[in-house]
């Protein structure tokens, strides 16, 4: 075993592969930041709202106001230094620091996505993307490697193979398979599409389009990884974002996995595509094809070694943190996020907030729209780590306006997957009183159904 | 062949990416341009000219009355503002177009009225009912205050109208709310009768803006924020910690018709998601028909069913109320809380549940409470 791994650690191919993803990864990280900006999301998002929702342990990240343009400007110069691979190590530490900066800024726009993004780009920190197809490489050769060892690209793999696996595992659920929740309630109302007009709103359609959802995520890496079926599989990937794009409102992410998708290919497709690039921009390639093998510090080496299965460890274990937790996941959230649990509920929730003053028990109701915008007000509405946060904004809010001891209840209901409405959120409990941990929050009325899956 | 088909896929690819993701519009099988037609042509408009209608009447009394005040045209007054009163009930969901642009829904029934501010505009003879700040001064609460609330005898209240010495001033600002309500309502009918309907049936769409997105969040609101905050927790100290406002009720003077009002106004809610023609039986495509298209079952059943049985549990804590809400909440409060309770049910359920069976955005908080 110990030598089958000290083999497969030092067995190389060519880095024309790597190369080809970093230089796709920073182009695509590039326009998805144009076009975030370009849509107006910055100020949107980012800089008018009044208040904003933290990462638990991250709530010392400053928001920079006008500055954030700034941010958003050195994540772009970053992300096409990073395609380019000019001074790569430095952008790609850059880059990786400014996107989960953003992300970290706040937790109404956390999306499946963006969490991979962050993970890839951390990736790329330890791997020598530069090595081939590059500005550091063209300009000092002694960085320029034909070959490094395969374990480099292995690992991207590794990644993509854990969203799409992970992302059907979480689809083997009662809800998913046997209701075929929530696409049920989301086919028949999106799609302006008028061939498929009558066919969305079936009852069978529903069905097929869960389990084969399903089935795809489990099956595709290894489809992928399995030479024979590679082609037939990248269809498939193509044909899979493309229709759940034209279906839901998902941004770039379709482009950005049918593109790291590509990274199962033959180097010889990657070196091909570089090459029409190369002769397009007429660069020459020459100098990178030196035959030479990627060395570097023994000890540096195994040290990432190390720490990449370390990382790739957590990654696997992280997304079950949530069966420490008692009551239904769905419901209560705990151990919902970063766990690949992509478009799986419909869950909407209604929220009335009441805030009163310990001493003259004068009750006040909120208007959650002096607080927050209707983005936020739709993600706070289901989940409670963002009514708790909530809580507090608003007791700091009516403490300063004189309020005494501000005591914080709300009348909540969630709807989830198609069941009808039900109470979510204790009434009786002060949620000023509670703080944010780790801990089941038992404040959370329990959910009076079940769902069974992994 | 390869090529093509792959070179098919990534245009398409970049089609779908190149589609914006903050919601853009998408529409869906459902005939919405039907339901918006159904809804302006056999409900809004017809409700529209009905209170238009029973306004005139209304105004062509008050003259009658403020030339010849006596008991029996006071008596006529009184009729025909209360039965403008009910058709009002009926257009109150309806605050599109001119109707919003005119702020008619709080020049019309901002209550409780300021009584102080009236006799001050009375005192006066000096007054610009335009203004927000005159809004609490006007409509039919102010009407509600000079015809019943003047005195506690209708001898006391014509007094004011006839001996008073300020009497010629009194039977002005009686013309001038009457005719504001007047010109108002017309303003509303002509727009609609005009371009409005087009306007309003064209925007057929699935966005914020859209005539579907919108009038589902404006009954909504009404029935949050009209009829459940209102007619009943406001004054049933819902939202004062349990201090009671028996003088903010609906038809505070008048005594005897908030029931009236609260019944119409929300059997006006339920006949408008069951798509029902003004004053008919016959219905057509509604937010019921909508939520039963898209197949929106719960608990084994329909939410248009869910919703409508709810509405049958509104009525039934309703009809326990007295007819007079003031002494109702000062005999016994616990009767406005359970109907109170019966309408948030309905709240929760339209507000969360069927908005979100039809995919519709919420583009209103809830902006109750003083």
């Amino acid at each position: 075993m110990k030598h089958k791994l000290k083999t497969y650690f030092n067995s190389y191919t060519s880095t024309a592969t790597l190369a080809f993803y970093r230089l796709a990864f920073g182009l695509m990280m590039l326009f998805s930041l144009i076009r975030f900006t370009a849509l107006g999301w910055i100020e949107k998002l980012y800089i008018l709202p009044t208040n904003r929702f933290t990462y638990y342990g991250f709530e010392w990240i400053p928001r920079l106001g006008d500055y954030t343009y700034l941010l958003f400007l050195l994540a772009a110069i970053a992300a096409f230094c990073v395609a380019i691979g000019y001074k790569y190590r430095i952008a790609i530490i850059t880059f990786f620091l400014c996107f989960t900066y953003i992300e970290l800024l706040d937790k109404t726009t956390y999306l499946n996505h963006y969490y991979f993004i962050s993970i890839v780009s951390f990736v790329l920190i330890f791997l020598p993307a530069n090595a081939y197809f590059s500005v550091d490489a063209k300009q000092n050769p002694k960085l320029c490697f034909q070959y490094i060892p395969k374990w480099n690209v292995d690992i991207l793999k590794v990644f993509i193979a854990i969203v799409y696996f992970y992302a059907g595992l979480a689809k083997i659920n009662s809800d998913w398979l046997l209701e075929a929740m929530p696409l049920k309630i989301w086919l028949p109302t999106n799609t302006d599409l008028p061939f498929i007009k009558t066919f969305l709103n079936q009852n069978w359609v529903h069905f097929a389009f869960s389990w084969s959802g399903m089935l795809y995520d489990l099956a595709i890496p290894f489809l992928l990884l399995y030479k024979p079926t590679r082609k037939f599989a990248f269809v498939l990937v193509v044909v899979f974002h493309v229709v759940t794009r034209m279906l839901f409102p998902i941004g770039v992410f379709p482009f950005v996995m049918i593109v790291s998708s590509l990274v199962f290919f033959e180097p010889a497709f990657h070196e091909n595509i570089l090459r029409k690039i190369a002769a397009f921009f007429k660069i020459n390639m020459e100098r990178f094809t030196n035959a030479l093998y990627y060395e570097t510090n023994r000890m540096a080496s195994k040290a990432i070694k190390g720490f990449l299965i370390v990382f790739i460890g957590f990654q696997l274990v992280s997304p079950f943190r949530y069966l420490l937790y008692p009551n239904e996941l769905f419901w209560t959230e705990e151990g919902f996020r970063f766990s690949w649990r992509v478009m799986l509920m419909e869950k909407a929730g209604y929220t009335q907030f009441k805030v009163v003053d310990s001493k003259t028990k004068k009750e006040i109701r909120v208007n959650n729209s002096l607080f927050l915008t209707t983005f936020q007000e739709k993600q706070m509405a289901f989940q409670p780590d963002f009514i708790l946060e909530y809580a507090h904004i608003l007791k700091k809010f009516y403490e300063k306006q004189g309020v005494s001891n501000p005591q914080v209840y709300v009348e909540s209901y969630v709807a989830l997957n198609g069941r009808l409405s039900q109470k979510y959120i204790d009434p009786n409990v002060d949620l000023a009183k509670e703080k944010e941990s780790f801990k089941p929050k038992y404040w959370i009325v329990p959910f009076n159904d079940e769902i069974k899956g992994l | 062949m390869k090529k093509l088909f792959l070179f098919v896929c990534l245009v398409s690819l970049i089609y779908a990416c190149s589609l914006s993701d903050d919601g853009g519009s998408k529409t869906d099988n459902f005939d919405r341009t039907a339901m918006l037609t159904h809804w302006a042509d056999n409900i809004i408009i017809p409700s529209y000219v009905d209170y238009d209608n029973k306004v005139l009447t209304l105004s062509s009394d008050v003259t009658n009355f403020t030339s010849t005040p006596t008991e029996a045209n006071l008596q006529l007054v009184r009729t025909s503002w209360i039965n403008a009163y009910k058709a009002y009930q009926k257009i109150t969901i309806f605050n599109v177009g001119k109707a919003m642009e005119i702020n008619l829904k709080e020049t019309t029934n901002t209550y409780p009225t300021d009584a102080a501010g009236i006799e001050t505009n009375i005192a006066s003879g000096n007054y610009n009912l335009e203004l927000l700040s005159q809004y609490s001064k006007q409509g039919f609460p102010a009407l509600d205050y000079l015809i019943n609330g003047l005195g506690t005898t209708d001898t006391a209240i014509l007094a004011f109208y006839t001996s008073n010495a300020n009497a010629t001033n009194y039977k002005n600002y009686l013309i001038d709310v009457t005719n504001k309500l007047k010109s108002n309502s017309n303003v509303v009918v002509a727009d609609w009768n005009s371009s409005y309907r087009t306007t309003f049936i064209s925007s057929s769409g699935n966005t914020v803006s859209s005539s579907v997105n919108k009038m589902t969040n404006l009954f909504v609101k009404n029935l949050e924020k009209d009829i459940r905050s209102g007619k009943i927790g406001i004054p049933a100290g819902v939202f004062s910690s349990g201090t009671l406002f028996p003088e903010k009720v609906e038809a505070f003077y008048k005594k005897d018709i908030s029931k009236d009002l609260l019944n119409i106004a929300t059997q006006a809610q339920q006949d408008f998601f069951n798509g029902k023609n003004f004053n008919s039986t016959v219905t057509g495509p509604s937010l019921k028909s909508y939520l039963d298209y898209v197949n929106a079952v719960r608990n084994g059943q329909n939410l248009s069913t869910i919703i409508n049985n709810q509405f049958s549990s509104i009525y039934t804590a309703n009809n326990l109320l007295d007819n007079n809400f003031s002494s109702q909440i000062t005999s016994d409060n616990s009767k406005m809380l359970a109907a109170y309770d019966a309408l948030q049910q309905n709240v929760v359920y339209v507000k969360l549940d069927m908005m979100q069976a039809l995919n519709i955005t919420i583009d209103y908080v809830d902006g109750d409470g003083d």
